[in-house]
């Protein structure tokens, strides 16, 4: 039975001022209007252009559950395109990244694309003469996704006509993206070293909720934070401290810690934690970056752009960004309680190598399927998602640090350990998930 | 359980057979939970290395699912011992088949053996269990008239895929 599909005033009561219902992490039916309405009414990361360099380089990925191309087309410029031949919707790309040449040709019935979806060529053509196939869905060849947005190498795309534009829906909180960016020398990056994969039984809302939960590191990572500062107290007086040990230690920082490191708000639930300092704040220096930054910038510039220590910016719907180590996770929603979690890292174009070392071991450390840290949150993930179906209480507590008129405030700094931020995002959720029903 | 102690070896270099008789030793350690005693295993210089790319050359610029001195080794075994480590509770256990390990290569002047060994690993907690595949390759040493592992690298069959929550050793 359809409960929430065409009913916007069951969508908005889910959502109340300092708490949601259990429905938006379990129901399949809100999880397909997710996927019908908020996400296609959002501008979603699809990914980066260094992955795709050369004219014909393509990269499959999805917005929300559909799948989609980012392809560098013959003029330079990059281009979404929905990942299905017009004809019988077969997938088109046999990998999941590569280089097509100069069109893409369907595996099915050999139908040829341009790079930029438009329809090439049909075998026996002549099949179609006098058809009206010049009106089909099937004659504009691979549907591009039309609004779409390279942001110094990081495409966005918006499925729906509907929304905001890309400037109105980001705001000030592309100065995250800014400042990741600007930590190269010659402002900038590259998709390096790999991508982690972690599958998760769990709605993709928790993932994106936990990146600015603040009250859960001293708790949930007691048991590998805190053996990590167990262990290193018994190394011998003297011994360096590891980099491994410099990042997997601040997780077990105070509650003071976390209260004063600060949360910023944007509009349209985006917002970041580490506003002061925050648990990247104290890794050693990376020897030569400091000079290259300071020849690049000068050295007042080159402070205040390493002085950032802003710590995970969620850019709703569904990816976080960590500046000061150049990672990129996204929370790929695949059902109500399935999650596919990617972990990008990228190299600071002309910077020292040792800042990717330590990009890659934070990633294989903290978001691996192997990592300690990643094995204590997932088992709270799918804790939530397996209680949540108790009939005890249908409702889950958001309400930390609440104050009645936080609503409609935006770039304000607050107390780093409030759960403003997980309102705020629901609040945008609301927004985007009814827009246009 | 049958705790099967570690034989020193009887000469300086050892036998295939005693280099077989380790790696095989080493997966029971672990089947078996014996946490402790297969982190004896391991030099203090070792590495655990699980790549995460097919064929990976690099682990210090290319990511890795694993890539861990004995510091981190000795970390993860004493999270599995703690009061407050709630992914394993209850326990995650563990099960290795293995082919008998290859002896791909010995050269005693250099004290450096290397042995190649496919297996199926089986992690399964609660309700879930996983099988997964791979070789593992061991390069040992001899020190103190004992094997050691320099270093382990496990290469999954499927080292790119997404994987869920990988606990124990393999």
């Amino acid at each position: 039975m359809s409960r929430y599909a065409g009913n916007s005033a069951a969508i908005r009561a889910l959502v109340r001022d300092q708490e949601v219902h259990r429905d938006v992490y379990v129901s399949e039916e809100v999880f397909q209007l997710e996927m019908e309405h908020m996400f296609p009414n959002s501008w979603v990361y699809v990914g980066h252009d260094s992955q795709v360099p050369n004219p014909g380089d393509y990269f499959g990925t999805t917005i929300g559950t559909q799948p989609v191309l980012l392809v560098r087309h013959s003029d330079g410029k990059v281009h979404v395109l929905h990942n299905r031949c017009p004809h019988k919707g077969t997938r088109i790309t046999s990998e999941t990244c590569g280089n097509t040449g100069k069109f893409f040709r369907c595996p099915y019935h050999a139908w040829s694309f341009k790079t930029d979806g438009s329809l090439l060529a049909i075998p026996l053509k002549k099949g179609y003469e006098n058809t009206g196939f010049e009106q089909s869905h099937a004659a504009s060849g691979m549907a591009p996704v039309r609004h779409i947005r390279n942001y110094r190498g990081f495409v966005f795309a918006k499925i729906n006509d509907g929304g905001l534009d890309f400037e109105e829906f980001f705001g000030e909180s592309l100065s995250s993206l800014d400042n990741m960016i600007d930590r190269s020398p010659v402002g900038q990056l590259k998709v390096a070293g790999g991508v982690l994969r972690y599958m998760h039984n769990c709605n993709w809302k928790m993932l994106v909720e936990n990146q600015t939960d603040t009250c859960h590191p001293m708790v949930a990572h007691e048991s590998s934070a805190g053996t990590v500062v167990e262990v290193w107290k018994k190394a011998p007086h003297g011994t360096r401290k590891p980099m491994a040990v410099e990042i997997i230690a601040p997780f077990m920082s105070p509650y003071e810690f976390f209260e004063n490191m600060g949360i910023r708000i944007w509009d349209n639930g985006h917002g970041h934690t580490g506003v002061h300092h925050s648990i990247h704040s104290d890794y050693s220096a990376v020897p030569g970056y400091f000079e290259k930054m300071t020849a690049a910038y000068g050295e007042e510039r080159a402070k205040a752009i390493l002085g950032e220590a802003r710590h995970n910016t969620v850019y709703f719907p569904n990816i976080m960004i960590k500046g000061p180590i150049q990672l990129l996770r996204q929370f790929k929603p695949i059902a109500a309680n399935k999650t596919l979690v990617e972990s990008w890292t990228f190299q600071l174009v002309d910077a020292p190598d040792m800042l990717l070392e330590r990009t890659l071991m934070y990633n294989r450390l903290i978001n691996a399927p192997t990592s300690i840290v990643g094995h204590d949150d997932l088992e709270m993930y799918e804790r939530a998602q397996e209680g949540l179906h108790s009939n005890g209480n249908e409702w889950v507590n958001l309400q930390r640090l609440y104050s009645p008129d936080e609503a409609g405030q935006t770039n304000v700094a607050i107390n780093g350990t409030s759960e403003w931020p997980m309102r705020h995002q629901f609040r945008a959720w609301t927004k985007f998930m009814t827009m246009g029903m | 359980m049958t705790i099967v102690a570690e034989a020193p070896l009887v000469n300086t270099v050892p036998t295939d057979q005693e280099l077989i008789d380790f790696v095989v030793r080493e997966a029971r350690l672990i089947d078996q939970q014996r946490f402790d005693e297969w982190l004896a295993l391991y030099a203090d210089d070792a590495f655990y290395w699980m790549p995460l790319e097919w064929n990976q050359t690099d682990p210090r610029l290319t990511c890795s699912l694993m890539y861990e001195d004995k510091l981190l080794l000795s970390i993860r075994v004493e999270r599995l011992k703690g009061a407050r480590t709630f992914s394993q509770k209850p326990k995650s256990r563990c099960h290795h088949v293995l082919q008998t390990p290859q002896v791909d290569s010995r050269d005693a002047a250099a004290n450096r053996y290397v042995t190649w060994t496919p297996m199926h690993y089986i992690e399964t907690r609660l309700d879930e269990q996983t099988l997964y595949a791979a070789w593992a390759t061991h390069h040992l040493s001899v020190e103190d008239g004992r094997l050691k592992i320099k270093l382990k690298r496990v290469d999954l069959i499927n080292c790119d895929a997404a994987f869920g929550n990988i606990q124990l050793f393999m």
